[in-house]
C-alpha cells in the first residue's frame, strides 16, 4: 500500500497557471523529493496531493483510487508543515493523538501508537509540554510523531527543514532518513536544498515552472542531466555552461562541465586564466577563474592548494565530463 | 551617552504626555464619583472639593436606590450588553474567518460592503429601524435593543477581526484539516483562541457605546420594565430642577459593572499579546 499516480494535473489560480501538466508515479514504499526554484510550484502539487487544494484539471490517484474528490483527513496521508503547525493549546501527546481522536479510534489505541511514535522520536520526556515550551527542533520531532501516529499510505513533508539551523538540520535529516527505512512507507518530499534532495531521495523529481524537468535517482540527475536547467539546478558549486561555438562545437549551443571535472595546473593545459576568487574549504578548494577562452568558470579541486588571486593557471576539462546542450537546451549525448 | 540621555528624555515626554491625558480622561469620572458623595448645597459651594464630615452625604443613593427600580435597570443593561457582545463576537468572527479563509466570487466586495457600516452611523436609519420594530411587534423589549446593537458593532468587529485572522497561519489550520477537524472545529478550536487578544479589543470597543447609549432604549424601549441605567438616570434631569445628588449617584454606580467587564476583556488582552513572548 502507498503508491500514487498523478495524470496531467493542472493548476491555475485566477488566470495564473501554476501547475501545467505534471505526470508522476510513486511507488510503494518509495521517498520521492520535488525539488525546484521558489514559485516552481511544487508546494502547490503537495497541496493538491494532500487535497488541501484541488486540481483543475487532473487526477490524483492514491492506491489506485480516485481521491479527487475526498476530504484530505480521508485520503490515508499524513504532512509535516515547514511551520510544524502544532496546536498551541494541546500537550504534545494530544497534538500526536488527534488525528486519531478525529477518527474515533479507542483511548487505548491511541495512547499504545502515541508511545509508540514518542519512542521511535525519543519525545517521552515531553508528551505533557505544550509546543510554546520545545525547542524548534523538538517541535519538528512531534510534527513527524503526529504524521507517524496516523499511519498514512503517504507521508507528505513540506520543507520540514527550512527552518531549522544546519546542525540540527542534519541530525533531522538522518532521523528522517533512517524512519523511512524502518517504517518502509512512501514518502513524498517538498524541498529547494539540493543537498536535502540528493541524501534523501530514491527518486527526485525536479520541477521548474509548473513542469517536470527531470524524474532520475540523484545520480542520475548529477551524472545525466536532461537539460541546461537540471544540469545548473543539481550540484554545488553549479556546473559551468560555456557558449558551443567557443570550443568549437557546432552541434551544441551550450556545454556544461561540472567544477569537479576540471583540473587546474600552474604549467600547462587548455585553457588559460586567472584566478579571480578563491574559497578554501579545508576538503575543497573552489577557484574562479577568468579565462581567455571560455570566460569565467568555477573548479572545485578536492583537499588543500595554494593558489591565490592573480595567479596565472590552465585548467583542463576530464576527458568524457563534458555535457553537451542542443538549442533547445535539451541535452544532445552525454558523452561519457 | 547621549543616546540614553536622549531616550530618557523621550520616555519621561511620553510619560508626561500620558500622564496628562490620564488627568484629564479621569477628571469627569473623579468629578462625578466625589460629587455624588455630598450633599446638595456642598455640590454647588465647592465642586472640587472631597466630601468632609460635614459635606458628606448618601441622599444621592438614598434616593436612586428609592426612586424607580434602578436594579432592574441594571439588570437590562447588563443582558442588552453582554447579550449584544456576544452576537458581535460571535457573527462578526463567522464572517471575518469566511472572509479572510474562503476563496469565492466577490470576497472583497463582501469585505468592502460589510466594512461599510463603520463610515456610516447607525442612527441615520432610526426612523426606519422603528418602523421596522413597530411593524415585528419589538418595540419596548430588550431584543429590539439587542438586535441594533448588534448590527452597530458587525461591521468593526468584522474588518478587525479579519484583519487579524489572516495572521492565523495556513498550516495550522491545514493541518486541522488533515486531522480531519471540521471547519467549524477549526474555527472554534484553533483560529478563535489564536486571535483571542483581537476579540477583547474588539469586545471593549463595542461594549463602551452600547452600555452609554441613549438614543435608542428612549425610542425603542422606554418603557419602565426596559429602561436601560442612562435612560433610568433621567428620570432626575427634569426641564427646570435637576436632581444632582440622585443623578451623580446613578452615574457612579452605572461605571462599575463596565469596570468589570472592561477589566476582564483586558487581562484577555495582555494574556494574548504575552503569551508568544513570554516561555
Amino acid at each position: 500500500m502507498g503508491s500514487l499516480q498523478l495524470k496531467s494535473i493542472h493548476k491555475a489560480f485566477g488566470g495564473h497557471e501554476v501547475l501545467k501538466g505534471i505526470d508522476l508515479e510513486v511507488k510503494d514504499g518509495e521517498f520521492v523529493i520535488f525539488v525546484g526554484p521558489s514559485g516552481c510550484g511544487k508546494s502547490t502539487l503537495l497541496r493538491t496531493i494532500a487535497g488541501l487544494e484541488d486540481a483543475t484539471s487532473g487526477s490524483v490517484q492514491i492506491d489506485g483510487e480516485e481521491v479527487g474528490h475526498v476530504a484530505p483527513a480521508k485520503r490515508g496521508i499524513a504532512m509535516v508543515f515547514q511551520s510544524y503547525a502544532l496546536y498551541p493549546h494541546l500537550t504534545v501527546k494530544d497534538n500526536m493523538g488527534l488525528g486519531l481522536k478525529q477518527a474515533g479510534a479507542p483511548k487505548k489505541e491511541i495512547d499504545e501508537k502515541v508511545s509508540k511514535a514518542a519512542g521511535m522520536l525519543s519525545l517521552e520526556p515531553y508528551l505533557a509540554r505544550r509546543p510554546a515550551e520545545l525547542s524548534g527542533g523538538q517541535r519538528q520531532r512531534v510534527a513527524i510523531g503526529r504524521a507517524i501516529v496516523r499511519e498514512p499510505k503517504l507521508f507528505l513533508f513540506d520543507e520540514p527543514l527550512s527552518n531549522l539551523d544546519a546542525a540540527l538540520r542534519v541530525n533531522t535529516r538522518l532521523e528522517i532518513a533512517r524512519l523511512h527505512r524502518s517504517l518502509k512507507a512512501t514518502m513524498i518530499y517538498v524541498t529547494h536544498d539540493q543537498v536535502e534532495a540528493m541524501t534523501l531521495a530514491d527518486k527526485i523529481v525536479v520541477l521548474n515552472a509548473g513542469r517536470v524537468e527531470q524524474v532520475g535517482s540523484p545520480m542520475e540527475l548529477y551524472n545525466r542531466p536532461a537539460n541546461v536547467f537540471v544540469g545548473g539546478f543539481i550540484g554545488s558549486p553549479q556546473m559551468n555552461f560555456i557558449e558551443g561555438e567557443r570550443l568549437g562545437d557546432a552541434q551544441a549551443k551550450t556545454i556544461g562541465i561540472r567544477p569537479e571535472h576540471i583540473g587546474l595546473s600552474r604549467e600547462s593545459g587548455e585553457w588559460k586564466g586567472k584566478v579571480i576568487h578563491v574559497e578554501h574549504l579545508g576538503a575543497d578548494t573552489i577557484v574562479y577563474l577568468d579565462t581567455e577562452n571560455v570566460g569565467t568558470i568555477t573548479v572545485r579541486l578536492f583537499g588543500e592548494h595554494r593558489y591565490a588571486e592573480d595567479n596565472i593557471v590552465y585548467a583542463t576539462p576530464v576527458i568524457g565530463s563534458m555535457h553537451r546542450f542542443g538549442t533547445d537546451d535539451r541535452v544532445i549525448n552525454s558523452d561519457r | 551617552m547621549s543616546k540614553a540621555r536622549a531616550s530618557f528624555g523621550r520616555s519621561a515626554g511620553v510619560h508626561i504626555a500620558l500622564i496628562a491625558y490620564t488627568l484629564v480622561a479621569l477628571f469627569p469620572v473623579f468629578l462625578t464619583i466625589v460629587n455624588s458623595f455630598k450633599s446638595r448645597n456642598a455640590i454647588f459651594r465647592e465642586p472640587l472639593a472631597i466630601p468632609t464630615p460635614e459635606t458628606f452625604s448618601l441622599i444621592g443613593y438614598e434616593t436612586v436606590l428609592k426612586q424607580g427600580d434602578f436594579v432592574g435597570y441594571f439588570q437590562n443593561s447588563t443582558i442588552v450588553t453582554v447579550v449584544s457582545i456576544a452576537l458581535v463576537l460571535l457573527f462578526g468572527a463567522m464572517a471575518a474567518f469566511a472572509l479572510s479563509e474562503y476563496r469565492f466570487r466577490g470576497n472583497a466586495m463582501m469585505g468592502l460592503y460589510l466594512a461599510l457600516g463603520i463610515m456610516i452611523p447607525i442612527r441615520l436609519g432610526t426612523v426606519a429601524i422603528l418602523q421596522g420594530m413597530v411593524a415585528t411587534g419589538l418595540v419596548n423589549t430588550l431584543t429590539a435593543l439587542i438586535l441594533v446593537y448588534t448590527a452597530q458593532g458587525l461591521p468593526l468587529a468584522v474588518f478587525i477581526l479579519s484583519e487579524f485572522m489572516r495572521t492565523v497561519s495556513d498550516d495550522l489550520k491545514n493541518a486541522g484539516r488533515i486531522d480531519g477537524l471540521s471547519e467549524y472545529a477549526i474555527f472554534f478550536r484553533l483560529v478563535l483562541p489564536l486571535v483571542r487578544p483581537a476579540m477583547a479589543t474588539v469586545a471593549v470597543f463595542t461594549m463602551i457605546p452600547i452600555w452609554n447609549d441613549l438614543w435608542f432604549p428612549l425610542i425603542l424601549a422606554p418603557a419602565e420594565t426596559t429602561k436601560t441605567v442612562t435612560l433610568g438616570s433621567q428620570i432626575f434631569i427634569g426641564q427646570f430642577v435637576t436632581n444632582w445628588n440622585a443623578v451623580l449617584s446613578a452615574l457612579s454606580l452605572a461605571i462599575f459593572p463596565v469596570l468589570v467587564l472592561y477589566v476582564i476583556f483586558s487581562r484577555q488582552l495582555i494574556r494574548g499579546i504575552t503569551a508568544g513572548a513570554v516561555k
